[in-house]
């Protein structure tokens, strides 16, 4: 099995409002250290077979088109999880 | 010629039998439409109404904007069908590149719900035309992800090609750019906006407004913009 792993962030010239929502909850819960925040969203895309190079390009295709909306948001990342495999096969 | 106004129902839509019912009030034949439906069985104009189409999940509209219908929404919509897209429906315009921009969460981060007034600023769209230019009307306004966001050279493109249509007065509920409150294509068939026309359309269930408390109609003026300009150009054909 092969899983892709597509990061989608909101743009960083957009006032990102969960993030900031986030970010002011944090210091309530003695996290001073951050000052900022901002939340993406993480798809996990499964396939059967190897890690084919045609998924990674079906995958970015599949980001653009409809996992992300350019107009708000980047796809920063689209990348295989390469423990997918190993995950799979251990019995545990 | 009764005119027929589709109003398309996705999974997760809440104001689709109110749509249908301000289409009839208005003096048009409502026309469901079902999210799967390939045809538009031959409706002269379609409504995609507010709601939590897929439960807004990845974003609102992205999913519904992929449904079958939308197919031929889309086509017929660059052929100059009339198409109002209210609140959810909006969202799926934007998903669907009829419509620039996007909606984000409101700025303030929760639900509102509120009878809002608004500007008319484009009297000249399908859906619009019976309004003078620089109305002001009041209909309810209730969303989650409401504030409309856009890129500055897009911001000012529709704003000297006259593109937006409504803007909020008084007070900007949602963060949206510019206080806009919706916008149309360069056409002037695909009109889109947060606040919702079909609730406040009939005695005793709208807005307050002069003529009394729940007596706001201000809606009613979008059905008839569309009939106006529907019956406009079958005169002409």
């Amino acid at each position: 099995m092969a899983r892709v792993i597509v990061d989608v962030m909101p743009k960083p010239e957009l006032l990102d409002p969960q993030g900031k929502a986030v970010a002011g909850a944090l210091p309530r819960l003695g996290f001073t250290q951050f000052q900022a925040v901002r939340q993406g969203k993480r798809f996990e895309l499964e396939a059967a077979g190897p890690p084919a190079p045609e998924l990674l390009a079906a995958a970015r295709e599949a980001a653009t088109m409809v996992l992300s909306n350019p107009v708000i948001e980047d796809v920063v990342s689209v990348r295989f999880d390469h423990g997918a495999d190993a995950a799979a096969q251990d019995p545990a | 010629m009764t005119i027929r106004i589709g109003v398309v129902t996705f999974p997760g839509t809440l104001d689709d039998r109110d749509a249908l019912r301000a289409a009839a009030l208005a003096g048009a034949e409502g026309v469901p439409l079902w999210h799967r439906d390939r045809s538009l069985h031959g409706v002269d104009a379609v409504v995609l109404p507010g709601g939590f189409s897929y439960g807004d999940y990845l974003r609102a509209g992205a999913i519904a904007r992929f449904a079958p219908v939308m197919e031929a929404i889309i086509d017929a919509a660059h052929g100059g069908l009339p198409v109002l897209g209210i609140c959810n429906g909006f969202q799926v315009l934007t998903e669907s590149h009829l419509l620039p921009g996007s909606m984000i969460k409101n700025d303030h981060l929760t639900f509102i719900c509120r009878e809002q007034r608004l500007n008319v600023e484009n009297n000249r769209t399908a859906w619009t035309n019976q309004f003078s230019a620089g109305q002001e009307i009041v209909i309810p306004l209730k969303n989650q992800d409401g504030q409309f966001v856009a890129d500055a050279r897009t911001l000012d493109q529709l704003e000297a090609e006259g593109r937006i249509v409504f803007r909020y007065q008084d007070w900007n509920p949602n963060g949206s750019r510019r206080d806009i409150a919706g916008v149309t294509n360069e056409a002037g068939n695909v009109v889109g906006l947060m606040p919702h026309p079909e609730h406040a359309v009939e005695l005793g269930f709208g807005p307050d407004s002069g003529a009394g408390p729940r007596a706001g109609q201000d809606g009613l003026c979008f059905f008839a913009s569309v009939i106006q300009h529907l019956g406009a150009l079958a005169a002409a054909g």
